[in-house]
C-alpha cells in the first residue's frame, strides 16, 4: 500500500515568530506530501517552538523536505527520524454511552487491557482517555465501535523525544553562542 | 537625545544606514506618508519613479544584479504590492537580492478586508526568503537592519517588508540598527575540510573532468577563484545561463554555453566526462534535460552554499557546502597540477561542427532578411568593452546569450528561473542605476517589449540611457518554434501584429532607427552607441528562425537536434 514508504517523523525547532506553521506546511504541500500529524507547542528552550510532524514517504524525499524546511530563515534545526529512533506518543479520547458501558461488563476489561483510563461518567455518557500508539487508540477505537455505543473519537498528532541524550537544538545554540559570544536573535 | 520621528522617517534613515542610495517606487495611499518622507531626503537617495509596479521590482533586480548590492522598490498596498509579486518570485529563483517595502493598512484594520489590503506576507512567504510585517515603529529599525542582512547574505534572495499604515504614522525615538547574526540563519557555513580532501580526491583522480560554473561564482565574487581552479587543474567549463559572464567568453577553458539551447560540445561531453565539477549552479531542468540520462557516466561534486540544493536534482557523490569563493580556493590549493590536453582537445570537433551547422550562417548569413544571431555579434562586436546585457524572455533571449561576447564579471541580466517576459526593459533600467559607468543594452523580442512598454516613460524621466535592440519576427517566437517542433506548426496565437514602435519611441522622446537590411546593420548600431541617451533600435529579422540547436524536451543532453 505504501509502495516503499515508510513513517518519518520529523522535529522542527523554530524561533516564536508568526507564520512559521505556514512556512513549514508548505513545504509538504508543494510536494504534494499529506501531512500525517501534526503538533506544535513550546519547547523546552524558552522562545523557541518545537513541531513534531509525521508523514509517509520515501527517504530521499524526507531528505529533500528537511533541507528545503531548515533552509527558513526562523526555523533553528529541522531532523527526520524513524520510528525505532525516538520515543513517541499520542493521546486520545472516546465518548461512549454510559449505558453501553453498563451493560458491556467485559468493557471495563478492555479498557483496563488496553491501559486506558475512564475520566468522565454521567448519565448520558461518559469519556475514555488513552495514551499510546497509533494502532492501540485505533484497535481500542474498533473495540469501542463494535458495541454501538461509541458517540465521539479524536487522537492527537504524535509527540516525540529523541533517543539522544539532550535535545539537538541546544547543542546547536551552544554553539552559536560561543561563535557570536551572545545568542541574540 | 533624538527628537521623535515618524516611523516613516525612520524608515528613510535605516534604509539610508543600510546604504541605499537609489529607490524605485510607486506611491499609493497606504505608503503616501513614506513619501512624504522621500520628498525630504530627495537629495540623499535617488527616487526612481517606474510606471508600474512590477517595473520597480525587475529595476531592483537588475541593480543588484549588476552591482551585487541589494535593490530596493517601494510600492503601496493591494494591487501596488501584488504587482511586485512576478518580481519577487523571479528574484528568487534567480537568488536576488532585492527588498520590496510595501504599504499596509493600519493594524486595527488588519483582517477586515479593508481597502487595498491583501495578506501579502502569507501571499509572498513561499516566494521570499523573508516576508515580515511591521506593526510597530519601534520594529522599523530591527526589520530594516535584519532584510537587508538576509537579502544580501549567503545564497541572495528577496525580502518583504509590509509596512502597516500605523506603524509609518507612529513617533519614536530611532536608533539605527545593524544585523551581523540570526540565530536560526548560518549565510555562510564553514568548509568542511574533509568534503575539500575528497574533492581535491577525485578531480586529481579524474581523467575526463568538467567543471559547471554557475549564477553561485557570480553571487559569491569567486570568478578569479574559478579562474585559478580551472588554470591548475587544466579543466574544461561549460558554463549556465545565468553563470555565462563568471569566465570571459575568449578564455581558453570556456567551453560555451550549458543546456536546452546552449552550444553542443559542453552538452555532449556531460555524457562523456567522468568527473562532473558543479560550482554554484543548481541542475535546472534546463540545463539537465531528463535528469535520468544526465551523466550517468559520471562522478559528480556538488559546490553550493545552500545544502538543500544537494541532490534535490542530481545527486552528488561529493558534496562541497560553503562559499565557493573559499571553498574553491582550498579546493585549488590541494589539487596537483594537471594536464588534460586531449580531452580538451576533444571538444573541438563538436565546437567545428556546431560552427559549421549553426553558428557560421546564424551570424554571417549571406542573403534573406536579417537574423537575430547577426545583431546579436554585431552589437557584441561594436559594444565596448564595460557592456553588460539585459535580456527578455524567449527566442531574442536565447540568440543573445549563445552570441555575446562576455568580457566582465556582472555582464548578463537575465531571468533564468522564472522566465519573465517583459524582464528585459525594467531590469536594464535598474542596471544603469547600479553600475552608472557601464553601457547596458537589451535585447527585447516584439512580444516582451509590449510587457512593459510603459518603461518607456521611466526612461523619458530619467534619461537612463537604455540601448534597446528588439529583434522583431512579428512572432512570439520561442513559442512558434514549439508549435512547429511539437505541435505541426499549428500557429496558435503566436502571430501578432506590431504598433509602430518607431513611433511609440518617437512619442517618449527615445531616439530609434529601424534596420531591415543587412548592409544599415553595422551604422544603425554604431549609432545607437554614439547617441548620448537612451535608444531604441528595431531589427526586423527573419519572421520564421528557429535557434539551434536544442535538446528537444525529455531527451539527453547528448542529443542535440541541429534542425526541425
Amino acid at each position: 500500500m505504501n509502495n516503499g514508504k515508510k513513517l518519518y517523523t520529523l522535529i522542527v525547532h523554530t524561533e516564536n515568530i508568526a507564520g512559521i506553521l505556514n512556512q513549514v506546511t508548505a513545504v509538504f504541500t508543494r510536494r504534494q506530501i499529506n501531512i500525517e500529524s501534526l503538533n506544535v507547542s513550546a519547547s523546552s528552550i524558552e522562545g523557541v517552538h518545537r513541531y513534531t510532524v509525521t508523514a509517509f514517504t520515501e527517504k530521499d524525499t524526507i531528505e529533500k523536505i528537511v533541507s528545503q524546511i531548515e533552509k527558513k530563515v526562523d526555523v533553528l534545526q529541522c531532523q527526520y527520524f524513524t520510528d525505532d529512533e525516538i520515543f513517541m506518543q499520542e493521546v486520545a479520547l472516546y465518548k461512549v454511552t454510559t449505558k453501553v458501558l453498563a451493560d458491556n461488563p467485559k468493557l471495563s476489561e478492555t479498557i483496563r487491557r488496553y491501559g486506558a483510563n475512564i475520566i468522565e461518567v454521567n448519565s448520558t455518557f461518559s469519556v475514555i482517555e488513552k495514551t499510546g500508539h497509533t494502532d492501540d487508540i485505533f484497535a481500542l477505537n474498533r473495540e469501542l465501535g463494535d458495541t454501538g455505543g461509541l458517540l465521539q473519537f479524536v487522537s492527537s498528532g504524535r509527540i516525540a523525544i529523541t533517543r539522544a541524550r539532550i535535545e539537538h537544538v541546544s547543542e546547536y545554540l551552544d554553539k552559536f553562542t560561543t561563535l557570536y559570544g551572545c545568542d541574540n536573535k | 537625545m533624538e527628537d521623535r520621528i515618524t516611523g516613516a522617517e525612520a524608515l528613510l534613515r535605516s534604509l539610508i544606514n543600510e546604504g541605499v542610495d537609489t529607490l524605485f517606487a510607486y506611491p499609493g495611499g497606504t505608503i503616501i506618508r513614506v513619501f512624504d518622507s522621500m520628498f525630504s531626503h530627495r537629495n540623499d537617495i535617488r527616487q526612481v519613479l517606474v510606471r508600474h509596479e512590477q517595473a520597480a521590482a525587475h529595476a531592483a533586480q537588475g541593480y543588484a544584479r549588476i552591482s551585487g548590492k541589494t535593490g530596493v522598490a517601494i510600492v503601496t498596498s493591494g494591487p501596488g504590492a501584488t504587482n511586485t509579486i512576478t518580481g519577487i518570485s523571479d528574484a528568487m529563483l534567480d537568488s536576488t537580492p532585492i527588498v520590496v517595502i510595501a504599504g499596509q493598512v493600519s493594524t486595527t484594520s488588519l483582517g477586515t478586508d479593508a481597502f487595498q489590503e491583501i495578506d501579502l506576507v502569507g501571499v509572498t512567504q513561499p516566494i521570499t526568503k523573508w516576508s515580515y510585517q511591521i506593526r510597530r515603529a519601534e520594529d522599523i529599525a530591527w526589520a530594516v537592519s535584519r532584510a537587508f542582512y538576509i537579502a544580501g547574505s549567503g545564497r541572495p534572495g528577496p525580502v518583504v517588508l509590509d509596512f502597516t499604515r500605523n506603524a509609518q504614522d507612529q513617533l519614536i525615538e530611532y536608533k539605527p540598527e545593524k544585523t551581523d547574526h540570526i540565530r536560526s540563519y548560518i549565510p555562510y557555513p564553514a568548509p568542511n575540510p574533509d568534503e575539500i580532501d575528497a574533492a581535491a580526491r577525485l578531480i586529481d583522480q579524474a581523467q575526463r573532468p568538467m567543471v559547471l560554473a554557475g549564477h553561485g561564482v557570480e553571487l559569491g565574487q569567486a570568478e578569479e577563484q574559478l579562474k585559478a581552479f580551472i588554470e591548475k587543474g587544466d579543466i574544461p567549463v561549460g558554463r549556465t545561463l545565468l553563470g555565462l559572464s563568471v569566465l570571459p567568453t575568449d578564455h581558453p577553458l570556456n567551453m560555451g554555453m550549458l543546456g536546452m539551447h546552449g552550444n553542443l560540445a559542453p552538452n555532449v561531453q556531460t555524457n562523456r566526462c567522468d568527473l562532473l565539477i558543479a560550482v554554484g549552479m543548481r541542475f535546472d531542468d534546463r540545463v539537465t534535460s531528463k535528469a535520468s540520462l544526465y551523466a550517468p557516466q559520471a562522478k559528480v561534486i556538488h559546490f553550493d552554499i545552500d545544502k538543500s540544493e544537494f541532490g534535490k536534482n542530481i545527486k552528488p557523490h561529493v558534496t562541497v557546502l560553503g562559499d565557493c569563493r573559499t571553498t574553491l580556493e582550498l579546493v585549488t590549493e590541494k589539487i596537483h597540477k594537471s594536464s588534460h590536453r586531449e580531452w580538451i582537445g576533444s571538444f573541438r570537433q563538436y565546437r567545428d561542427e556546431e560552427y559549421s551547422k549553426v553558428i557560421a550562417d546564424a551570424i554571417h548569413p549571406s542573403s534573406g532578411p536579417l537574423r537575430m544571431g547577426e545583431v546579436v555579434n554585431a552589437v557584441s562586436t561594436l559594444a565596448d568593452e564595460s557592456t553588460a546585457m539585459a535580456t527578455d524572455v524567449g527566442l531574442n533571449q536565447m540568440f543573445s546569450s549563445r552570441y555575446f561576447k562576455y568580457r566582465k564579471p556582472r555582464s548578463i541580466i537575465t531571468s533564468g528561473g522564472l522566465g519573465t517576459m517583459g524582464f528585459g526593459v525594467p531590469a536594464a533600467i535598474g542596471a544603469t542605476f547600479g553600475a552608472p559607468d557601464r553601457t547596458v543594452v537589451v535585447f527585447c523580442g516584439d512580444g516582451g517589449l509590449q510587457m512593459n512598454i510603459q518603461e518607456f516613460g521611466t526612461i523619458m524621466e530619467t534619461g537612463a540611457k537604455v540601448k534597446i535592440i528588439m529583434l522583431n519576427n512579428n512572432f512570439l517566437g520561442n513559442v512558434r518554434q514549439w508549435q512547429q517542433l511539437h505541435y505541426n506548426s499549428r500557429y496558435s496565437c503566436t502571430p501578432m501584429i506590431n504598433p509602430d514602435y518607431a513611433k511609440i519611441a518617437e512619442a517618449y522622446g527615445i531616439c530609434s532607427r529601424t534596420v531591415s537590411e543587412r548592409s544599415e546593420l553595422e551604422a544603425a548600431i554604431r549609432d545607437m552607441f554614439r547617441t548620448d541617451g537612451p535608444y531604441l533600435l528595431i531589427a526586423n529579422c527573419l519572421e520564421e528562425e528557429n535557434v539551434m540547436p536544442m535538446i528537444a524536451y525529455g531527451d539527453a543532453v547528448d542529443k542535440m537536434i541541429f534542425s526541425i
